[in-house]
């Protein structure tokens, strides 16, 4: 009688759960539910990570917190533990948001590494199984390539082979900056690519070849960065990476062409609302929708944490917090028709970070559909807006920084390229241009699509006194300067405690 | 003074079963005067000075002289044999005299239960025992309560207190629909309640026995003629006290003062929403029970209840209808005794929206109730949908909603108990028992309602059902001898129980089909081997030794197995040759026992195997076909039959070397009584190490399915010294006045938190507040107490009023951040406290208790949350109310980690207060009557300065008051 088994129709032992090919599939799509929603129940009930609420814990509410809130481009004012000090970029080595990233994302490269251990164990006789690891093997380099990113090389490496039992995982490499997780990464890339589906032949949301090459492309465009020497071969490698995706012909940048009569909005918004998987911009998306993926993070955050009184135009809730600042505002020329801000009862100037009037409202990302009607979900609380993970028009703009890092000046092709981006914003097209007008026509072109701090990092503009922004430094209304240990978030002290094997990033 | 020497003595005869016996004659030896005891054994009787032998007599059974001595509360066994006379105390499996006691037992009887409107089992006991906090949750009638023996010492496994009903252990765990578990049973039908405290005498239950025992006996049919009793009663609740925010008027001076921008906004309307939440309860309660004996061979009792109450909430109402049977017969020349009881009882509750409470205390008092179209007035958009962000209207709160359960619960056991025929000191005992609860129950939510955006215009269904079983078969065999001077008992049995649980769920928008279905199903199995011995050598010297061998399914194989060992030795000194003499001391024993037990009560029924659980259809990854735009649904849920994303399965995290916690107790104590017994108490000391702590704590990422997992790390110890007195101050004739106090000190603290010892971490941090989300005000941290606050400093002006946002720099590194937070007192009491005191005059008696607790801390979430002038508005768009606190701090914005808001909640709750007159003699002698009136939780004084000190956990947030609550009730018996 002490030997139980489940007896709860939803709970089985493994060799009762991966029994066939859809079984599989269904594991596979918990590693992408992961990057979506945040447990078992949605919107919330029985989250994937401990220690932190759930609706916080959604892998791109995360990740958007940590690349915009700290820059010149968001200012969160809500009361949440250790929110406030994103903003002002003085977090301390316990910071929950941080803390919640790591554990989010390096829990993708578990539940990944399990995929692939099971697929080997009960999927070999399954058509579809090399295909499924491939997918696993892209989730897992993205996951490890965005904690790269925030954390640096002195990582976990969670070992593939290794399941569950108390081991102590040890660090990928002896320094914050360095080879070791950045080689993983490439190198699982490389190998994703030879099985991922092409573009054209994934469903929107699903890995692809181009989402691996965009990934490669963007590790390699900021290498001098993660391994701590430039080496003009990476920018080749990313260069190389670039042109095949722009080269690839499935992709188009949405603009006059493809505006039909019912449209209410303008091209470079399609890729923002609730209908993006229509828009052949994107790249590669994480699927958001608001009746089968209910969670309190992704677009759902990002669109209602942004809406107050435009509640109605914005087609979600109004959780009044986020805004923008004026560093971010003054980039743009006048009727720079990608410059969405909501005024009407705003202030530009901040004086009081929890003040959600002080600050622009952003409108860029919305619950609404082309036609001008609401998301599906009845509440409208859920939002069915895609998360665009990697879009052209960043391939283009990509394009051209590497021609300048490469070769010290822009090539004509991505000069048009850039012209192109403008020119859909009704904005005048440039003639020459080098890399400081590149991270500005970054922000102007990306703002809000979770690339900024990494942005602002490889131009070296994140830290220290030289580009300031309001509440940087946790100083206002211009912001002030703030120590180089901020390029990397702390590793948290829990998993510090709990892992001898590992060590702080310095500073923290 | 003639009168001090005049003494009562109360008491209950009971058969040999444990039954009380109804009829029996007590007179005082050499007189003439005498009580007959009622229907419940019961008897009270004044003696004089010289008056100290009692003459026990009763057809059937062998009249017995007994001697009074120091006793004033007497528990009487009379045996159809030649048996002595005892005073027995139940203990686990089987019960033993009184003096023969070797561990920490307490035990109240129904003669000495709390009195008024009590609708839940443990309010009878609160205050009366030290050491035992008992904690309602609120107003609401019938809520559940907290109960802490010795302070509990687990941090994540449960610390509630092992719960057995006439023999059988029922599960804690809440059940949905019901209120509180133990509420299902009648507090009139509870003959004993008894708190095993420490280790030597809870061990004996093993692994579930580390936060303590609680056994409730109810009662049982007896031996005399068929004798009825009615009680009924008639309360009305009143709600004390109100959270202190602004009323209209004061609400527009400081709003146009402090926020002139948005005065606009206000409304014309003066509404005290907190008045409009709240009413008067009336409640009623009615018991008849039928005890006796049928044909002088089956004694039997029956009892029907009825119980309705009302909350001080609007709407909140609680109806329980309860009917035993007992039957107690006795076969076989007496070799084979039976006791068969069934409690049924069925529960309807109507739960008010409590998100009301919170909502009163931040709605704007300017606002009407229903604007001039009849509708709820509600905070709205220019386009007239609702404001999700704003304050509900908390009249819509209550009206909108309906919510409602039923549940059913059977408790239904026979435990027979067979005397060899060849060999009387041997006894065979089987005991088996199923609990059965069954509830539903549904959740409406208007289409009118505004309060929920998703459902307006449609309305929203919720419903739900729970089943849980719990059956018991255990065994025992036991052995009792005299030789000489020493005396054995030895027992030894096996036990059997399993626990199942199914819960479902369902919810209907408007006329769409039904979705966020569940089903979830789990049981569990303990098995366990059990054995006892007792020596005893002249009465002087005890002895016992108890063993128990626990199997618990929730572990691995390995692990599956503990072993938990008490011994407890006594020596009654008042029998040794130097005191028998004594006229002073009348009572002095000493005990001191050691035991280990175990928890195993982690609210996971597979925690040590890997598993995959499937999501449900709102939490998949959505694959869209990029021809058609379509979601691809290539799956059918099996919940639904609906085709569906593919619903992810999600591997989960386990811990397959999950064994007991252990908690090792060492208890000595005294059992004293001077002055013929007038004074009496016990002086008790203990300590307590719990290792192997249950504790979900933050392990490597990357080695498991989550990042914090329910491990054995962590230890803590918990020591306490517990005192009682009870005096019989005036004892003549007319008048008795008895004076009752305990007092219990207790203190834990926490002594290992990590497999790895670091400097740098500072704890686990717990005590979610309202507030932003994921803050916190509450640690877990090495060489503090479990639940220690851990806030900031709070910097004052020179006037003493707390300075906006500035902390003291507690590290002086000039930067204020999470370490300058310090340790800042503490949820739990430090010095509990109950007195209690009855005075009789002729007919005519008075009793009041009360309770005080010292030393405890509550974070008050109220004023931290809204005593702020930003509190008023948010977005321009609507308005709130703020917490009156705010004028004392003048603070703008939200300051939620400052120690000022940790505030001292020591106090005294006066809980019950009663005066009665028994009528006797009514109609000739065949009926009795009893007329009596309560207040229950008449006053309470405390510094502290939110809605009620008493808040187990320590924070304050949308507290459901307590009300005060005045009672009539009768007794009658014939």
């Amino acid at each position: 009688d002490l030997d139980v088994t489940p007896i709860d129709p939803d709970v089985n032992t493994v060799d009762k759960a991966l029994n066939s090919p859809e079984a599989m599939a269904q594991a596979l799509s918990k590693v992408y539910a992961g990057f979506a929603v945040t447990g078992n129940v949605g919107p919330a009930g029985s989250g994937d990570v401990a220690g932190v609420d759930e609706g916080e814990s959604s892998y791109w509410r995360l990740w958007f917190v940590a690349q915009e809130f700290p820059t010149d481009e968001a200012v969160n004012g809500w009361g949440d533990k250790d929110l406030p000090t994103l903003s002002q970029v003085s977090w301390t080595a316990d910071n929950s948001f941080t803390r919640a990233f790591y554990y989010r994302s390096l829990y993708q490269v578990t539940l990944a590494n399990e995929f692939i251990r099971q697929a080997a164990a009960y999927g070999t006789e399954y058509a579809d199984t090399d295909r499924q690891v491939g997918e696993a093997r892209f989730l897992r380099a993205l996951a490890y390539y965005h904690a790269l990113d925030m954390f640096g090389n002195k990582l976990p490496n969670i070992e593939e082979d290794k399941g569950v039992g108390a081991w102590l995982p040890q660090p990928w490499g002896q320094s914050e900056r360095g080879p070791e997780l950045f080689d993983f990464i490439e190198s699982e890339l490389m190998a994703a690519i030879e099985v991922l589906p092409a573009a054209a032949e994934a469903f929107v949301g699903q890995a692809n070849k181009d989402a691996a090459k965009m990934t490669l492309a963007k590790l390699y465009l900021n290498h001098a960065v993660y391994r701590g020497q430039e080496d003009v071969a990476y920018y080749q490698k990313g260069k190389t990476m670039v042109d095949e995706v722009i080269a690839n012909g499935s992709f188009d940048l949405m603009d006059a062409d493809d505006v039909a009569g019912t449209d209410a909005y303008s091209p470079y918004e399609f890729n923002f609302l609730a209908d993006n998987h229509t828009s052949n911009e994107i790249i590669f998306a994480i699927s958001q929708d608001g009746n089968y993926s209910r969670t309190y993070g992704g677009t759902t955050f990002i669109v209602n944490a942004a809406t107050g009184a435009n509640k109605d135009n914005m087609g979600g809730g109004a959780w009044y917090g986020t805004r923008t600042t004026k560093a971010l505002v003054n980039l743009f020329e006048a009727d720079d028709a990608r410059a969405l801000w909501f005024t009407d009862g705003h202030n530009l100037e901040i004086t009081d970070q929890s003040l959600f009037t002080e600050g622009y409202a952003v409108t860029k990302f919305k619950n609404m559909k082309r036609d001008g009607s609401k998301g599906d979900n009845a509440s409208s609380e859920f939002v069915d807006t895609d998360v665009p993970v990697y879009r052209l028009a960043d391939a283009y703009l990509m394009a051209a920084e590497l021609d300048i890092r490469i070769n010290g000046s822009v090539s004509a092709t991505s000069l048009d390229m850039v012209n192109e981006l403008r020119t859909r914003a009704g904005v005048g097209a440039v003639t020459s241009i080098d890399l400081d007008f590149i991270l500005d026509e970054r922000a102007r072109e990306l703002y809000w699509e979770a690339h900024r701090r990494t942005d602002l990092i490889r131009f070296g503009k994140f830290t220290g006194g030289d580009y300031v922004w309001p509440l940087k430094g946790n100083s206002l209304p211009d912001g002030g300067s703030i120590s180089a240990h901020y390029e990397l978030m702390p590793i948290p002290p829990s998993d510090l405690n709990a892992n001898p094997n590992l060590s702080q990033n310095a500073g923290y | 003074h003639s009168w001090a020497q005049e003494r009562a003595v109360s008491g209950t005869v009971l058969d040999e079963t444990g039954s009380p016996l109804p009829g029996v004659s007590v007179v005082v030896k050499g007189t003439t005067k005498g009580a007959a005891t009622d229907f419940d054994g019961r008897f009270q009787l004044l003696l004089n000075n010289g008056e100290d032998v009692l003459t026990i007599s009763y057809i059937g059974y062998t009249s017995k002289d007994i001697t009074v001595g120091n006793q004033t509360s007497l528990s009487i066994s009379l045996s159809p044999d030649a048996d002595q006379l005892e005073e027995v105390v139940v203990i686990g499996y089987g019960s033993v005299k009184k003096d023969d006691l070797t561990g920490s037992v307490q035990s109240v009887t129904a003669a000495d239960f709390n009195q008024g409107a009590i609708t839940s089992p443990q309010e009878l006991v609160n205050g009366k025992m030290p050491g035992v906090q008992i904690v309602n949750g609120g107003g609401s009638p019938g809520a559940a309560a907290t109960i802490r023996i010795r302070g509990g010492s687990s941090l994540s496994a449960s610390n509630d207190p092992l719960i057995i009903i006439d023999g059988v252990p029922v599960s804690n765990e809440g059940v949905a629909g019901m209120r509180n578990p133990l509420n299902t049973i009648n507090p009139n039908d509870i003959e004993t309640f008894t708190v095993l405290k420490d280790a030597s005498a809870t061990a004996i239950y093993g692994s579930r026995a580390s936060a303590g025992v609680i056994i409730i006996t109810t009662k049982k049919g007896s031996k005399g003629g068929l004798q009825i009793n009615y009680a009924g009663n008639v309360s009305v609740s009143t709600p004390t006290q109100f959270v202190d925010v602004l009323d209209a008027d004061k609400y527009r001076e400081v709003l146009v003062a402090q926020k002139p921008a948005v005065e606009g906004l206000m409304g014309d309307a003066s509404t005290n929403w907190q008045e409009e939440i709240y009413q008067n309860a009336i409640s009623t309660d009615h018991n008849v029970s039928v005890a006796g004996n049928i044909a002088d061979v089956l004694p039997v009792r029956a009892s029907i209840g009825y119980n309705n109450s009302e909350g001080v909430l609007r709407g909140d109402n609680l109806q329980r209808t309860t009917a035993t049977l007992n039957l107690n017969p006795k076969l076989f020349d007496d070799h084979l005794k039976v006791d068969a009881s069934v409690k049924f009882s069925n529960i309807q509750n109507t739960f008010a929206n409590q998100g009301a409470i919170g909502a009163a205390a931040a709605m704007d008092p300017t606002q009407p109730i229903k604007n001039e179209n009849g509708e709820y007035f509600s905070w709205t958009n220019p386009d007239g949908s609702p404001i999700n962000i704003a304050p509900a209207n908390p009249v819509a709160l209550l009206n909108q909603r309906t919510d409602v359960s039923a549940g059913n619960r059977v408790i239904a056991n026979a435990q027979l108990d067979y005397k060899f025929h060849f060999l009387p000191e041997l006894r065979a005992n089987l005991n088996v028992a199923t609990d059965r609860i069954m509830s539903e129950g549904e959740t409406v939510t208007s289409p009118e309602a505004m309060f929920n955006v998703e459902s307006l215009g449609k309305g929203l269904r919720t419903e739900y059902t729970s089943e849980k079983s719990n059956d018991l078969l255990d065994f025992y065999l036991q052995y009792a001898k005299e030789f000489g001077e020493s005396r054995f008992d030895i027992m030894g049995g096996y036990s059997y129980q399993h626990f199942y649980t199914e819960n479902t769920g369902r919810e209907f928008l408007g006329d769409e089909a039904e979705r966020g279905v569940y089903v979830d199903r789990y049981e569990n199995y303990l098995v366990s081997f059990f054995g006892r011995a007792n020596y005893s050598l002249k009465d002087r010297y005890m002895v016992t030794v108890t063993l128990r061998n626990d199997g618990s399914s929730r572990f691995a194989p390995e692990n599956r197995w503990g072993l938990f060992p008490s011994a407890a030795l006594a020596w009654n000194i008042k029998k040794e040759g130097f005191l028998a003499g004594s006229e002073t001391i009348s009572a002095l024993k000493f005990r001191a026992g050691y035991g280990v037990t175990g928890q195993q009560d982690i609210f996971d029924n597979y925690p040590y195997f890997g598993k995959y659980t499937r999501g449900n259809e709102f939490a998949t990854y959505t694959f869209v076909d990029p021809a058609t735009g379509q979601i691809m649904t290539p799956m059918v849920d099996p919940n639904t039959g609906r085709n569906v994303p593919y619903l992810s399965l999600r591997p989960e995290a386990y811990n397959k070397d999950l064994k007991w916690e252990e908690a090792t107790t060492y208890n000595v104590g005294i059992d004293y009584g001077f002055y013929d017994d007038r004074i009496t108490g016990s002086l008790e000391a203990y300590y307590k190490q719990n290792t192997d702590l249950l504790n979900t704590v933050d392990i490597p990422v990357g080695s498991n399915f989550n990042n914090r997992v329910i491990s054995n790390i962590g230890s803590m110890e918990a020591r306490g010294v517990e005192f009682s007195i009870n005096t019989k101050l005036v004892n003549n004739g007319d008048l008795f006045w008895d004076l009752g106090f305990n007092v219990a000190v207790q203190d834990n603290q926490i002594t290992q938190l990590t497999q790895v010892e670091s400097e740098t971490y500072l704890g686990v941090e717990t005590g979610d507040i309202a507030g932003g989300t994921g803050n916190r005000v509450q640690i877990h941290t090495v060489g503090h107490p479990a639940y220690s606050f851990f806030v900031y400093e709070q910097v004052y002006d020179n006037e003493g009023n707390p300075i906006e946002n500035m902390f003291v720099d507690r590290n002086e590194d000039g930067k204020i951040n999470d370490f300058d937070k310090y340790h800042f007192n503490q949820s739990a009491p430090q010095v509990l406290m109950g007195i209690n005191t009855s005075v009789s005059y002729k007919n005519w008696e008075f009793s009041a208790s009360g309770r005080a607790n010292f030393g405890n801390a509550v974070y008050n979430n109220m004023a931290a949350l809204n005593g702020h002038y930003n509190d008023f508005e948010t977005s321009g768009q609507f308005l709130g109310n703020i917490n009156a606190n705010a004028l004392e701090t003048n603070f703008n914005t939200e300051i939620l980690l400052s120690d000022y808001y940790v505030q001292d909640a020591s106090f005294f709750r006066m809980d019950n207060i009663m005066v009665g007159y028994n009528v006797k003699s009514l109609f000739g002698d065949s009926i009795n009557a009893r007329v009596y009136g309560t207040v229950n939780n008449a006053f309470v004084i405390s510094n502290y300065e939110g809605i009620d000190p008493e808040i187990f956990g320590g924070i304050d947030n949308s507290f459901y008051p307590r009300p005060r609550t005045f009672m009539l009730g009768v007794n009658v018996s014939f």
